[in-house]
């Protein structure tokens, strides 16, 4: 963004973001054919992808990306074509590859060293599988070695694109005009004849305001369909209005027009070239007599249309030109419904050819989106304090200000809804990368891995996604690394040699839930327990049931490998993954079976800007508590709190006894209560099942409230996690009660119980 | 500041402080605002007030006279938050009152007597006279962002 002035770094910038598509593309289609899918329109896109990248790389000359893409594609390309066929050692090498042009993207986008020696390896295994090519090889040798000299080379490798590729590319592009005809094609006696065969179009044309501006000339495009063929023109007006409304600019007229001809479609096409976009436009193939079909088409036509007018897709409808127009020859003898400006029909002036877009996506600057977020935020405040003013002018519930206050909530709270939807993304941009962490990771153990992903379209918070890259990594290495067994082990146990990892994502009742689970040993509880006991993390004689075992994963300075791996192992696994995934207000469970395997569940809010609190006073000042936390409230008697010791108080809920916080004092605010009598309790749940219970002095309200950070720059507050702005316009602090006791912990000495 | 010509105009807010003159660089004040009711952070130091709402953002405030060692005051009618922004941070000072603004050129500044120690040291950058009055001149840089260190 700092290199606005620059043109040259924003098409780059913007080539960058392109790749990234494309490299999702080449996953997603290396994915399909390891899946066991891998038609040829599969190996295509994959093959494009590389192809796209290679094109563009070339355009900004990252000499060392281009060098790279062009030997993957020449392997590809040899697929492709079918001289090769996709085997298991060789699609490994695809998702090297694809992997490492990513980090080669990557790379060049951050202007770093490339690692020469990864690229050279990779380029190497790619040789092995195109010696055949060595022409090819030969012919791209010299270049390698000049490649490092820089700029006239840069224009060698450029001119080397076009040259070498260009019969490689172009079938490419008419590949996607002709798909459609497919199916005509087989219903016809001789596919090889089609050229010859007199067949039937049924065209419909309807110019817009546009196309006359542009000076064209809807008699010339008439008599040009006619020299195709034996055509026939039908003029409606139907569409025209009465004299007096008529506004001689807007084009109201249709034409029809039957076409018997040799031509192919796209030469039909290629007519309307120049009016693409200007015009309506529907060429379908058909048999004069079918009237009724023609007089559906228009309709149809229009109703697409009216939603989405998308001038890059025209052509998937119009069919694509001809790469070649042929010179139109111009000659009379034509039926010129010559239009006049009288007779006009009053076609619908949006402004592109009949096209179904079929995802159209608008690339949007973050900050823009962060803004509106954040104005939304400012609209969810102020319409709490409207609400608070206007019900504390005593006006009664059912005046129309108060009905109108209502819609007006409810509106505030759709569009909320509908921002936050914009920052949602789906999850798989983050399960690709998942997917090259398990091979990275297999390779490195020497295990034979899967990873199974499910659920890559749910959507969770941009945000969410970045800071779930982290933790994910952490814990499919751990299932790679420790969760499954060794292979022989595997099969020793009756299992499939292959251990298999699931990755899987689902909204569950307004939450987002993503597992991973790995079907190998399970946890070791004996050995965690062993471990933990060594390490004094636990007493020894401490009895802890199995969830309380496996929840010893989570305490920090724990690691269960006996040999410390590359991978894995340094004993800042597991804690550092809970305290992210707390981070983003989420939770974190584990269930275990012995044999069957491991699951990690984690829990994540759907957005990290708002959160449902509970509001609370406590010592004259309001604090919001996230209200996910809070599982029980309960009103305090003296009789129910116990001192342990001094300073420690338990309260008795439920027949157990659970430790006791004064809130108030524990974030300083006044000195312990001395009575509990009358106080309120909240109790929170720890994400490993413990409890604590808060003291605090009342409950005031239930509500959503808009997260607004709080700048650490001048003081980072402990136990604080952000705050919100009140209906009052007062400032209210949003807690974060596993911080405050870890806090309250800390300055009063207590070993950390484990309560039942 | 003191790299800049010496005869460069600079225009400076001045407000009291605990019956004591001092002043910023008009450059560096954002907006100032009536003293309104801040909440406060838990186990913060004295001198942070708290936060305040700034049209939608949090706004953290912290009590000059008492960052700058200054007997602490009661807030009244005329306590005002200068806003700030210091290096791209918005900050609120809270002061007793703003009472003018001053056209001075580097020339009229003094700098103060090297007789400071402590981690106040630097706070006041400069000196300078108007009829007699003294007016200090905070180093904005020293007053708030020492307060991550002290923080701390």
């Amino acid at each position: 963004m700092t290199d606005a002035p620059d043109p040259m770094a924003e098409i780059k910038a913007s080539f960058f973001i392109e790749c990234d598509e494309l490299l999702e593309a080449l996953q997603d289609g290396l994915q399909i054919i390891e899946n066991g899918d891998d038609d040829a329109e599969t190996i295509n896109i994959v093959f494009r992808a590389v192809h796209s990248i290679k094109g563009g790389a070339g355009a900004f000359g990252l000499e060392g990306l281009v060098r790279f893409a062009h030997r993957f594609e020449t392997v590809l390309d040899g697929v492709r074509s079918g001289t090769m066929s996709v085997t298991p050692d060789l699609l490994a090498l695809f998702f090297s590859c694809g992997d490492h042009l990513a980090d080669l993207v990557r790379i060049s986008r951050d202007e770093e060293d490339l690692p020469t020696a990864v690229t050279d390896g990779l380029l190497k295994r790619l040789n092995e599988f195109c010696d055949d090519e060595e022409e090819d090889e030969a012919k791209e040798e010299p270049e390698i070695e000049f490649a490092p000299m820089g700029i006239s080379l840069d224009l060698d490798l450029t001119a080397e694109v076009p040259e070498a590729e260009a019969p490689a590319e172009l079938p490419d592009l008419p590949d996607l005009p002709d798909l459609p005809d497919l199916p005509d094609i087989d219903s016809l006696p001789d596919p090889s004849e089609t050229g010859k065969v007199e067949r039937d179009f049924v065209i419909t044309f309807t110019p817009q305001a546009d196309l006359f501006d542009t000076g064209n000339e809807p008699a010339t495009l008439l008599r040009n369909l006619q020299d195709l063929g034996t055509a026939t023109v039908e003029c409606r007006c139907n569409e025209l209005p009465k004299l007096a409304s008529l506004t001689p600019e807007v084009p109201h007229l249709t034409w029809v027009v039957e076409l018997s001809t040799i031509a192919e479609q796209s030469e039909i096409a290629s007519i309307f070239e120049f009016v693409e976009g200007l015009c309506k436009l529907d060429i379908v193939r058909g048999s004069p007599g079918k009237k009724t079909a023609k007089a559906e088409i228009v309709p149809e036509v229009e109703a697409v249309e009216a939603t989405i007018p998308d001038p890059v897709k025209t052509p998937a409808e119009v069919k694509t030109p001809a790469p070649t127009p042929e010179p139109a020859p111009a000659p009379a003898a034509a039926k010129p419904p010559a239009p006049s400006a009288e007779k006009k029909p009053a076609a619908a002036k949006s402004g592109a050819g009949g096209a179904p877009a079929a995802n159209a996506v608008v690339r949007v600057d973050l900050e823009r989106i962060e803004r509106l977020v954040n104005l939304v935020g400012e609209l969810v405040i102020n319409q709490a304090m409207l609400s608070q003013s206007l019900e504390n002018s005593g006006l009664s519930p059912h005046s129309n200000a108060m009905n109108g206050l209502e819609e007006f909530q409810r509106l505030t709270r759709d569009i909320q809804d509908s921002v936050m939807m914009i920052r949602a993304q789906p999850v798989k941009s983050l399960f690709q990368r998942m997917s090259r962490i398990v091979r990275e990771a297999s390779g490195a153990v020497g295990k034979d891995v899967r990873l199974h992903t499910e659920g890559e379209g749910t959507e969770v918070d941009k945000t969410v996604i970045e800071r779930l890259a982290d933790p994910l990594t952490h814990m499919i290495r751990n299932a790679v690394d420790h969760g499954l067994e060794m292979s022989e082990t595997r099969v020793a146990n009756g299992k499939p040699s292959q251990g298999r990892v699931n990755l899987t994502a689902a909204h569950r009742s307004g939450r987002v839930v993503i597992e991973v689970s790995d079907d190998g040993a399970g946890i070791n509880r004996p050995k965690v327990l062993e471990i933990a006991v060594n390490k004094g993390l636990v007493p020894p004689d401490a009895q802890l049931s199995e969830t309380e075992i496996d929840n010893l994963l989570f305490m920090p300075g724990f690691s269960t490998a006996e040999v410390v791996s590359d991978l894995s192992g340094r004993g800042v696994g597991m804690d550092v993954v809970r305290t992210s995934i707390q981070a983003l207000g989420g939770r974190i469970t584990i269930t275990s079976d012995p044999g069957k395997g491991t699951v990690f569940s984690i829990s994540l809010p759907l957005t990290l800007a708002v959160l449902d609190g509970m509001v609370v006073h406590v010592a004259d000042e309001t604090l919001v508590l996230p209200l996910n936390l809070v599982v029980e409230t309960l009103t305090l008697t003296d009789a129910e709190v116990e001192a342990v010791r001094p300073g420690v108080q338990v309260v008795l809920v439920r027949g157990s006894y659970v430790p006791l916080f004064d809130l108030g004092a524990a974030l300083g605010y006044r000195d312990p209560i001395k009575s509990h009598n009358g106080a309120v309790a909240l109790i929170i749940a720890h994400e490993d099942g413990s409890k604590f219970a808060l003291v605090i002095d009342n409950i005031q309200d239930q509500r959503q409230v808009v997260i607004k950070g709080l700048d650490d720059h001048c003081y980072r507050a402990p136990g604080i996690a952000a705050a919100t702005i009140l209906g009052d316009g007062q400032i209210a602090l949003i807690l974060d009660p596993s911080d405050i006791i870890a806090n309250a912990q800390s300055s009063q000495p207590t070993e950390k119980g484990i309560p039942a | 500041m003191s790299a800049k010509d010496t005869s460069t105009a600079i225009e400076l807010l001045t407000f009291r402080l605990a019956d004591q003159e001092y002043s910023l660089d008009i450059m560096s004040v954002r907006e100032i605002r009536g003293w309104t009711k801040t909440t406060p952070l838990p186990h913060a130091p004295d001198f942070m007030r708290g936060v305040i709402n700034l049209r939608g953002t949090v706004l953290p405030v912290m009590d000059l006279a008492q960052r700058l060692g200054l007997p602490p005051r009661e807030q009244s009618e005329r306590s005002v938050i200068i806003v700030i922004k210091h290096e791209e941070e918005l900050t609120g000072l809270l002061v007793d009152a703003v009472s003018d603004i001053v056209t001075l050129t580097q020339d009229d500044l003094q700098p103060p007597p090297d007789t400071s120690t402590g981690k106040d040291a630097n706070v006041v950058q400069a000196l300078t006279f108007i009829e007699e009055r003294m007016i200090r001149i905070l180093d904005l840089s020293a007053t708030v962002e020492t307060l991550q260190s002290a923080a701390a």
